[in-house]
């Protein structure tokens, strides 16, 4: 029997029970689409990575109490929480010892919870604000659209200024220019004195919903207990990257006040930290929509070997008529062999299709280039034959095995 | 009075059984369907088996088709043992060896006449286009050249039957088995059918028909009756066996 002639009489008796056919695809198509889908997305984003999106500016390290992927250490986590916080005196010890040997020092601590509000305007209670000083436009890609930054006066003199990002521009002042403007922060007020550009979205949040006040003035308005600062340290250039890392490592060690045997009380990020950290977690969010996946692709091949059972049995007729005319057990055996391979191809495209384009939509959410990942896909599509094979097989050759005399019979 | 259409020579044995049985186990009981058939049948043949009910025709039919296996016994067919055949060989003797005509037709409800008729064609591998030409020919030939792609729901009982046996002739195979062919049809239709095998005879082909009604076996040349397993009689008909005489 021809290759061909096994596909046609697949087709023709998937055909003749489309909805249940389509029913038992389904479960195929969701176990893929949940792999395909999110080895999309991460692909994309590690592409983007790769390919020199920095998480940080250019030569750009930075000091904070806390890593960057807290909550992945685990029982790590009781270890940073008992970390002091890294104060604003010892900040400006480290700034102090680092005067020269760098071209950027940001100093900077935020709060969540920021709400601006303008001539009866109000934005979304949930602003980002950031104290800090003059270097925080360039140590976190900021460029100010209008207006000035803030200066070292600002800072030395806790001055009621700030500089407003995209978001809050357009909801307080849509159609006056919000230069010299008093507005309200968190009931406080403050005079708008630049302006920045817009920055789009960085996975998944907004950047442009952001208010940079002096941070001084921050730690007034705000408070400075409980709160920690962190430091972003940018070398004058490329080559002298590794020798200001190391200085700065040691200057942060003495604003911390740590003796030479007790260990860094702080954490360093750097773009290779990042990436680095960005790598693990996805490499667990990988593991977890694989062992998903993987649960659901057996679930949906129960589903076939279930359907291929009940097709079997409501076909031993067909499968007597088949014999008495000259079929061997081997062609019956790969006709429903060939049946269950095509639901579960037809659902593991399908679950791929769906996936990359899910996969890349969310990408682009992310601002992330767009990709195909032709290994998973493959790996699909193989993964697919092997459970149609598998689960598909122990029906086929009930099928083959009848007695044709007794499949003949039944009625 | 001899009819020159009859008169022809014996043609080779092609199918030899020997003291076959089969029973049937069924808890404590044990059915005897055949209690041991022995019997000859040459090329180009034309025979019936009649018997009762419950007799074991459709038993002793099955093993001559090849799809049922004898509980003891021997079975050759055109001189091979057919204990000995594996899966394969057996099936491609079904194939292209035997046409069976069922009286329930034993047609693939979904498909068209065509595609049914073609089915055994696609078992022995040929190819689509002389397949579909060959299936397309049969039919014309039993008659149906009109009804190619009707689906058995949309034909009548008769209609239906010459299906059966466009598809039991496509791979023009030597012998044709009829399980009670007209046995679901109107005595007219009947008739039609037996015409048929009649020509199917005439043209060459061996023909074995299972019937319990003795106007139908009227149309075979030899009768073999079973009863409760066993062959009762076997018997030639007056004008076949003059002519077996003449040529002997
Ligand atoms: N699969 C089976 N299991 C048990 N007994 C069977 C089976 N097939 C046939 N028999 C028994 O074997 C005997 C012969 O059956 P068979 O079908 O050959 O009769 P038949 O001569 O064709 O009868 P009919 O004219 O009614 O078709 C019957 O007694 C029947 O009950
Ligand atoms: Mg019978």
């Amino acid at each position: 029997m021809r290759f061909r002639e096994i596909i046609a009489m697949a087709l023709t008796s998937l055909g003749a029970n489309k909805l249940r056919s389509a029913l038992t695809m389904t479960g195929i198509t969701i176990g893929v689409f949940s792999v395909i889908s999110v080895m999309t997305a991460i692909g994309a984003l590690q592409a983007s990575i790769e390919s020199g999106i920095s998480f940080l500016g250019a030569n750009i390290f930075q000091f904070a109490k806390y890593p960057v992927n807290v909550n992945a250490g685990g029982r790590n986590q009781k270890k940073y929480e008992n970390r002091h916080n890294v104060s604003y005196r010892q900040a400006l010890h480290y700034h102090q010892l680092m005067e020269g040997y760098a071209r950027e020092i940001c100093l900077k601590s935020f709060d969540f919870k920021g709400q601006a509000v303008y001539n009866g305007l109000k934005t979304t209670p949930s602003l980002t604000v950031a104290g800090s000083n003059s270097s925080f436009l360039t140590a976190n890609s900021y460029t100010l659209a209008y207006g000035r930054n803030i200066n070292d006066e600002d800072v030395a003199l806790a001055r009621r200024v700030v500089v407003i990002g995209k978001t809050i521009e357009n909801r307080l002042f849509p159609h006056e220019s919000p230069i010299g403007k008093v507005m309200k922060l968190n009931g406080q007020t403050f005079t708008v004195i630049g302006g920045l550009k817009a920055k789009g979205t960085a996975f998944g949040q907004s950047q442009d919903d952001i208010c940079v006040v002096p941070i001084t003035r921050f730690f007034e308005n705000f408070g400075e207990a409980n709160r920690t600062v962190n430091i972003a340290t940018q070398s004058f250039s490329q080559e002298n990257y590794n020798a200001t890392f190391d200085r700065a490592i040691g200057a942060m060690r003495i604003a911390r006040g740590l003796r030479a045997e007790q260990e860094n009380d702080f954490d360093i990020y750097s773009n290779d930290s990042l990436k680095s950290a960005f790598t693990s977690i996805a490499g667990i969010v990988r593991i977890g929509a694989f062992v998903i996946s993987l649960i659901a692709l057996i679930a949906a091949g129960i589903g076939i070997m279930n359907i291929m059972l009940v097709s079997v049995t409501e076909r031993t007729k067909e499968i007597g008529i088949r014999k008495s005319i000259g079929a061997r057990s081997r062609d019956i055996l790969r006709q429903f062999l060939t049946e269950a391979v095509f639901i579960s191809e037809a659902g593991g495209i399908l679950g791929i299709i769906l996936g990359v384009v899910g996969g890349d939509l969310l990408a682009m959410w992310l601002q992330a280039d767009l990709i195909f990942p032709f290994g998973w896909a493959i790996a699909g599509l193989v993964v697919c034959s092997a459970i149609g094979i598998g689960f598909g097989f122990y029906p086929a050759w009930r099928a083959a095995a009848l007695d044709p005399i007794d499949a003949l019979r039944f009625e | 009075m001899l009819n020159t259409d009859t008169m022809r020579p014996r043609g080779p044995i092609v199918i030899d059984i020997e003291n076959i049985t089969k029973h049937y186990v069924m808890g404590e009981e044990t059915v005897h369907a055949l209690r041991g058939v022995t019997l000859q049948i040459h090329r180009n043949e034309y025979l019936a088996i009649m018997g009762p009910s419950g007799s074991g025709k459709s038993t002793l039919m099955n093993m001559l088709g090849c799809l049922d296996t004898p509980s003891s016994g021997r079975y050759e067919f055109n001189g091979k043992d057919v204990s000995s055949m594996d899966d394969d060989e057996l099936a491609a003797i079904r194939n292209r060896e035997i046409g069976f005509v069922f009286q329930t037709f034993n047609l693939l409800p979904r498909s068209t006449s065509l595609r049914n008729v073609e089915l055994p064609l696609i078992y022995a591998g040929v190819d689509p286009e002389t397949r579909e030409e060959r299936a397309a020919q049969t039919l014309r030939d039993v008659g149906l050249g009109e009804r190619l792609h009707h689906k058995p729901n949309e034909l009548s009982g008769g209609q239906r039957q010459r299906v059966a046996i466009a598809r039991a002739l496509v791979n023009n195979p030597s012998i044709i088995l009829a399980d009670e062919p007209t046995g679901n049809l109107d005595s007219k239709t009947g008739e039609e059918i037996m015409a048929l095998l009649e020509n199917l005879y005439q043209a060459g082909h061996t023909i074995i028909l299972v019937t319990h009604e003795a106007d139908i076996a009227r149309h075979a040349r030899r009768t073999v009756h079973l009863r409760d397993g066993l062959i009762e009689s076997d018997a030639t008909s007056a004008a076949t066996e003059l002519q077996t005489l003449a040529f002997t």
